[in-house]
């Protein structure tokens, strides 16, 4: 790293970090600037991978060019029409509707058998083996696992009043997910205190460390 | 025509899916169709993608414009998105410059490594000190479930650092093992099972609603 980049993150870092004390223009102008940066790096990752690798490539491919992909082009172009809201062209706003339904349409139908194929049969495929720890089969293991799975879905079952039995194993469903959200709680702290460690670390030895020691 | 051409357009090409789920890829036709049905659906969703950069373009233009509260904001946001963008699209048109492209020494690598990688670590590093004062707010153990966050969430912590986990093998030797094994190999796993498998029934459920036009909300009005 050169000097201006390792002042460059300093400042930046500081910036955002001001905030804790209270919001500050020096924040906002760092916080205007990651927004900006952050749709800008998506724009040109869009454009490097899909609009130039499956769009401009192939299509001015000299060998075999692919012409039909002027289709999915037509389709995305017509998601712009959407900006015609509040003009005169205010009436061809619809027309944004046909490329966004392609994209609905063909990512439902990939959803709908993926989801059930890979998510339903294959978790509940999982759930019904026998369970190991350490290479070995767990009985307790396999039992707390099945009785979890069934007691989270009967907790987000609501068409049915949570009363009896139902009621009960909803209870016990609750203490499952509990103990589940604290360990991701708890992992999620633990992934937050390292970055802020990480970023300690750079402002202590790659920024003042460049100057003071 | 508003309504129908579209449902028709979705329905179709999600027909195209599913149809194509159950036949192997070499099969003629159906096979290759479905292939490049999802390398269309790629590129028009990218497009989407662009069309949300042309809106936030213009809100922050039309901001600056009009001189709102703030605007000087607003105009460091239109300036890095085009700061960011512009070199990574000039790539394409003048592949010789080292400077443009997505490359390593392109601008657009350089800042992103020099200044989205610092601002991200340290946006989602502040968050820990906020996620501290939410903790104390979730932790108290006022019921019974509450306790049971508390302690796994501490529990787990404590596992995650070398310190922790030798406070907890001083406890019992088997300790750190029992976490890994029956908090997150079995509790944590069951409930991810479960959340999992009902949220895969629901995206199954909204697919076919949007396949079968019932569902049209993604239209908007008008």
């Amino acid at each position: 790293m050169t000097v201006f980049e390792i002042w460059l993150g300093a400042f930046l870092t500081l910036a955002i970090f001001s905030f804790l004390y209270r919001d500050n223009p020096v924040y906002r102008l760092a916080e205007s600037a990651f927004a900006g940066i952050s749709a800008g790096y998506y724009i040109g990752l869009i454009w490097e991978s899909v609009i130039v690798q499956f769009l401009w490539v192939p299509m001015t491919n000299p060998e075999n060019p692919k012409v039909w992909l002027v289709i999915p082009l037509f389709l995305g172009l017509l998601m712009f029409a959407r900006l015609f809201s509040g003009t005169a062209l205010g009436k061809y706003v619809w027309l944004s509707r046909i490329g966004l339904a392609f994209v609905m349409g063909s990512t439902a139908g990939v959803f709908l058998m993926s989801e059930l194929h890979g998510n339903v049969l294959g978790q509940m495929f999982g759930t019904m083996q026998v369970q190991s720890a350490q290479g070995e089969p767990a009985v307790l293991l396999t039992i707390i696992v099945a009785v979890g799975v069934i007691a989270t879905l009967i907790y987000f079952y609501f068409s049915k009043e949570h009363t009896g039995a139902l009621g009960v194993t909803a209870k016990v469903g609750i203490w499952f997910i509990m103990i589940s959200f604290g360990a991701h709680f708890g992992y999620t702290v633990m992934g937050r205190i390292s970055l802020l460690i990480g970023r300690v670390y750079f402002l202590w030895n790659d920024w003042l460390g460049s100057f003071l020691f | 025509m508003k309504q129908t051409l579209p449902v028709a357009v979705a329905f179709i090409s999600g027909l195209i899916m599913v149809v194509a789920f159950f036949m192997r890829s070499d099969v003629p036709v159906i096979g290759g169709l479905s292939q490049e049905v999802l390398i269309w659906g790629s590129i028009v969703g990218g497009f989407t993608l662009l069309l949300g950069a042309a809106s936030i373009t213009r809100v922050n233009f039309n901001a600056v414009r009009l001189r709102r509260s703030g605007w000087g904001f607003n105009l460091i946001t239109l300036v890095s998105v085009f700061v960011m963008a512009l070199p990574a699209i000039l790539g394409t048109f003048f592949p010789g410059v080292r400077w443009f492209g997505t490359g390593t020494g392109s601008l657009y690598d350089w800042m992103f490594t020099y200044i989205s990688i610092p601002m991200q670590g340290t946006m989602f590093a502040m968050l820990a000190f906020y996620i501290a004062s939410a903790a104390y707010r979730a932790f108290r153990a006022r019921t019974a479930e509450a306790t049971l966050l508390l302690l796994t969430a501490s529990l787990v912590m404590l596992w995650r650092v070398p310190l922790g986990e030798w406070l907890l093998t001083a406890i019992h030797s088997d300790l750190p093992s029992l976490v890994n094994t029956y908090v997150m190999s079995g509790v944590n796993l069951s409930v991810q099972r479960g959340i999992i498998i009902g949220a895969a029934l629901g995206a199954a459920t909204m697919s076919l609603r949007i396949l079968l036009g019932i569902e049209r909300t993604y239209m908007g009005r008008g």
